[in-house]
């Protein structure tokens, strides 16, 4: 195998020591001259419609600048999908969750446009609502959108083999419900943007976003404004989970503001508008029955899933499908079928998290695995290894898995958990369960139907000779891609870390779709790994012309060039360097010519060397319909061991420990992926223990705050041993692939699983929180009672 | 109506006249420019704003500006010297342990806190000691990592 010289190290990342001093700029972090502060005016009701809207009174407030409704915002429709472009900036005619922005004001302070949003006078007539997904679909329930009879925003219906002879040829079918709770994304920095509009109509927007590319065409498109004239760039940000992957109205309102004023203006969401504005994982409710044969071989998987949508749109579209498509996997399955409903009503919507869609059908799913095993009398380790997936095979949904370290997973977790010494033989009241999963190494297609390339990259070395300049449009959120992607470049060109510097997040430096569906690591990784390769072959083509030696015959490891065989006497090139540096103090007197010395070379020969790079995924997936949902280039893989106490008489869950090995290829960065595998299972254990977003039967967030919406804290955080497992994945770079996401889909059913183990009780709603527990065994109680 | 006050702030002396409702984190935020502590919520609940009045952490946000007259007062600005960053934040950035790196600072601060208080904590303690500050990105793991390399 090839050695490397800066991927696959503990480099610390280049963005933490501006981040641990308080140097690192957020948006809210920035001042500009003249700014005006902007605040929205939003729905009291879950659904009404505006009979009229006086903004007189607000105008009239000295240090207002601009108030603006849906009149003259117009009345674009936009959204995720261009299939499914559901929403205005502004409430047309009618409002349809608590939150749904009808005006903003924009004025020289934030409290005094707050007031001025205070002075709107609305007049509403207030329409039933519905708050359910079983409300929603009833006869005769309010209808959220009129193109979309009986609140239905889409539905999916896939089969694929025969899954009714596959359940009839199995020995054990089992059926179970799984329903969850709505997530909130609860990253620490809420959404903020600034917006300014220069004097030559150039609209710039600087927000907390994820995908800077996908928020440019928005505005563009909203606005009614060339793509060429809207800028897009995102300063640090402070995570984002898959919420803040669109564009968002406030962004959009803010745009028009600082249009209408000329002036810079400035929005920031509250924690409170953050959970009103929701956006994240959906609340679902899966059917699932899985048939088996006597030694453990899966038949077929029917599913069925219920998706409470909220009042529009968002990334509903994808997550239904992804819901289906991500279930099979990674398990050697020819019969799989899928019915998918994602439901509109009056609450804020649901879009993409961390695991998008995906999550909650595998705690069903792996949990069924664990029946099956205790069924059959099969260790649920060894099940689950008889049906593994391997290297070069495809799901019954056409997705292939080009690399695939499962069954290694596997082995590394049993092994670092001491499973085999375990199970079986915990005490009363102490559990361990498994669980596996997979996830997407980016999306196989963009969201907007089209050619474009998914990453393009810029690399320029400084004419001194010393530094290459990496420019990406990539969003570094918190994941560490800047580090990654400067790792990437160093590497491709031979040259330390600490001489390449970078810049990313701005739409001005290419197209880069963003980070979403764990993609840029491979995407972007790849771009990078071109441009650099480019810049590499530009100066080793300008050292064979010098010195008469062939481009094949050269290399460049760690900022010095390499011969194959004799160096040539390369003494012209360094007096003509040194000449041009006189003066300084830092002249080469190595025996061997450094990267510094061919690069300026290079450059007094060429000028500046510039390398572009460039990357989009083969075609991929089947033909039908929703193919293109859940393909990628390449999947990572995960299994995961949660080893959890029950306290019997109360139903108080405490994760002990949870052990995690995940196959992401390469690992360009090692501590950084070990970091997407711990913050990928704190996430799990929140949702599996204690995250719900609560509402009113109004339609409002009751617990709009991180004191009621409950994350997990150091106080709850288990120790988790990591182990990373290294593939080659042939369509990565370097061979690496994702981590951010596929790591967080085997908790929450290794845990549930553990519960069992522990406590014999199988719950089947999400959170487990102690009094749903606690009533699981008293009925187990009950129920044991009654058959003894 | 402002009143005036005094305050020193990582060795520095300040006057400023401040509105009786302004919280000391956006004093120092948007008045003082001193951008390292961030707010994540407003409310107390994330930490994000933590900063150490006259010895103690507090959440800034949940501090008025006209409490902290005459406090001396210290903020992540304060911590790295002229020799480079303090030992806290070189573990946290060799350790892994900041990934989005807005709730690092009040992070810092509160394990700062800890040990000038505790040198020595055992895990419980650091679990302890930091349990006001909420972080969505590193599982924490990587932050014990950081702490206990830097005990004493």
């Amino acid at each position: 195998m090839k050695s490397y010289d800066v991927i696959s190290t503990r480099a610390n990342r280049i963005d933490t020591p501006d981040k641990a001093t308080g140097k690192a700029v957020f948006v809210d972090d920035i001042t500009l001259p003249g700014m005006l502060y902007g605040a929205l005016l939003q729905s009291p009701h879950a659904h009404a419609k505006i009979l009229s809207i006086d903004t007189s009174e607000a105008e009239k407030l000295p240090g207002v600048k601009a108030v603006i409704t849906a009149k003259e915002a117009g009345q674009v429709k936009y959204g995720v999908s261009p299939a499914r472009y559901d929403e205005t900036v502004f409430a047309v005619d009618r409002v349809r969750y608590v939150g749904d922005e009808i005006a903003a004001v924009a004025a020289t302070r934030l409290d005094i446009a707050l007031e001025a949003v205070s002075r709107i006078q609305v007049e509403y007539e207030v329409l039933p609502a519905v708050f359910t997904v079983e409300d929603a679909v009833k006869d005769g329930a309010p209808q959220l959108h009129d193109e979309f009879k009986g609140n239905l925003c889409a539905e999916v219906h896939q089969e694929f083999g025969n899954v009714a002879e596959g359940l009839e040829n199995s020995d054990i079918v089992i059926t179970t419900e799984m329903k969850s709770k709505r997530q909130d994304g609860a990253f620490i920095e809420m959404q903020g943007c600034i917006a300014e509009y220069d004097n030559r109509g150039v609209l710039t927007l600087t927000s907390s976003t994820q995908v800077p590319h996908y928020v440019q065409r928005t505005v563009a498109m909203v606005l009614g404004m060339d793509v060429g004239k809207v800028r897009v760039k995102k300063p640090y940000v402070g995570a984002g989970f898959g919420i803040k992957a669109a564009a968002n109205p406030m962004e959009l309102a803010c745009c028009m503001l600082a249009r209408k004023t000329k002036k810079p203006v400035k929005m920031n969401f509250t924690r409170e508008q953050v959970f009103m504005y929701g956006r994240a994982r959906h609340r679902f409710h899966h059917t699932i029955t899985t048939g088996a044969k006597k030694d453990g071989t899966l038949m077929a998987l029917k599913h069925e899933c219920w998706l409470d949508g909220g009042a529009y749109t968002s990334f509903g579209i994808a997550t239904v499908y992804y819901t289906g498509s991500l279930l099979g996997g990674p398990y050697k399955l020819a019969n799989m079928s899928y019915d998918g409903y994602r439901v509109y009503n009056n609450k804020p919507a649901c879009g993409a998290q961390r695991g998008h869609g995906a999550v909650i059908a595998r705690a069903c799913f792996e949990q069924q695995l664990d029946m099956i095993a205790e069924k059959i009398g099969m260790d649920p380790l060894e099940l689950r290894i008889k049906n593994m997936m391997e290297t070069g095979d495809t799901t019954c949904n056409d997705l292939n898995m080009s690399s695939f370290g499962m069954a290694e997973c596997i082995e590394a977790v049993r092994n670092g958990s001491d499973w085999d010494k375990k199970k079986g033989h915990m005490p009363p009241g102490k559990g361990i369960g498994m669980a596996c999963g997979f996830f997407v190494s980016g999306a196989g297609y963009p969201i907007y139907r089209s050619d474009t390339f998914h990453g393009t990259v810029i690399v320029k070395l400084t004419e001194d000779g010393g530094t290459a300049l990496v420019y990406t449009a990539s969003a570094e959120i918190g994941q560490g891609s800047d580090t990654a992607f400067a790792m990437i470049a160093a590497e491709a060109l031979g040259i330390p870390l600490e001489n390449v510097r970078l810049a990313s997040g701005d739409t001005d430096m290419g197209v880069d779709l963003g980070a979403y569906s764990s993609r840029q690591t491979l995407m972007t990784g790849h771009a990078t790994k071109e441009a650099a390769e480019n810049v590499r072959r530009q100066v080793l083509e300008v050292l064979a012309e010098q010195l008469n030696v062939a481009v094949e015959k050269m290399d460049i490891r760690n900022g010095f060039i390499e011969f194959d065989g004799d160096t040539p006497d390369f003494s012209t090139l360094r007096t003509r360097y040194i000449k041009e540096h006189r003066g300084w103090t830092d002249n080469p007197d190595s025996d061997k010519l450094t990267f510094k010395e061919a690069s300026r070379i290079a450059f007094l020969e060429r000028g500046s060397i510039v390398g572009t790079g460039k990357y989009k995924p083969h075609s991929l997936g089947g033909k039908f319909k929703g193919a293109a949902v859940g393909t990628s280039p390449a999947y990572g893989c995960s299994a995961q061991v949660a080893e959890v106490t029950v306290d019997m008489d109360t139903g108080q869950i405490t994760i002990d420990k949870i052990t995690d090995a995940h196959d992401c290829g390469k690992a360009i960065n090692m501590t950084s992926v070990e970091g997407q595998m711990e913050g990928s299972i704190s996430m799990g254990i929140g949702e599996a223990m204690h995250e719900e977003v609560i509402f009113d039967n109004q339609g409002r967030v009751l617990n709009d705050d991180l004191a009621e919406y409950k994350i997990v804290t150091t106080m709850d955080m288990p120790r988790v041993k990591t182990i990373v497992v290294e593939s080659d994945e042939p369509n990565g770079p370097f061979g690496a692939k994702e981590v951010g996401e596929g790591a967080i889909m085997p908790t929450i059913p290794a845990i549930l699983n553990a519960v069992y183990d522990a406590a014999g009780v199988r719950v089947y709603e999400l959170p487990l929180t102690p009094e749903r527990v606690f009533h699981a065994i008293q009925e187990y109680r009950e129920r044991n009672k009654a058959t003894a | 109506m402002k009143k005036l006050i005094q305050m020193t702030i990582n060795d520095r002396a300040y006057e400023v006249a401040v509105e009786p409702n302004k919280t000391l984190a956006d004093l120092i935020r948007y008045d003082l420019g001193l951008t390292g502590t961030k707010k994540g919520c407003d409310t107390g609940d994330c930490g994000a704003c933590t900063v150490i009045l006259n010895g103690d952490p507090v959440n800034s946000c949940l501090v008025l500006a006209v409490q902290a007259d005459n406090a001396v007062i210290e903020t992540i600005e304060g911590l790295s010297t002229d020799d480079g960053l303090h030992p806290l934040q070189q573990a946290f950035v060799e350790k892994g342990a900041i990934q989005c790196g807005f709730c690092t600072p009040g992070m810092i601060l509160s394990a700062k806190n800890l040990l000038d208080k505790n040198p020595a904590p055992t895990e419980a303690e650091i679990r302890e000691g930091i349990s006001g500050n909420l972080c969505r990105c590193t599982g924490y793991q990587k932050i014990f990592e950081a702490i206990e390399s830097t005990r004493s």
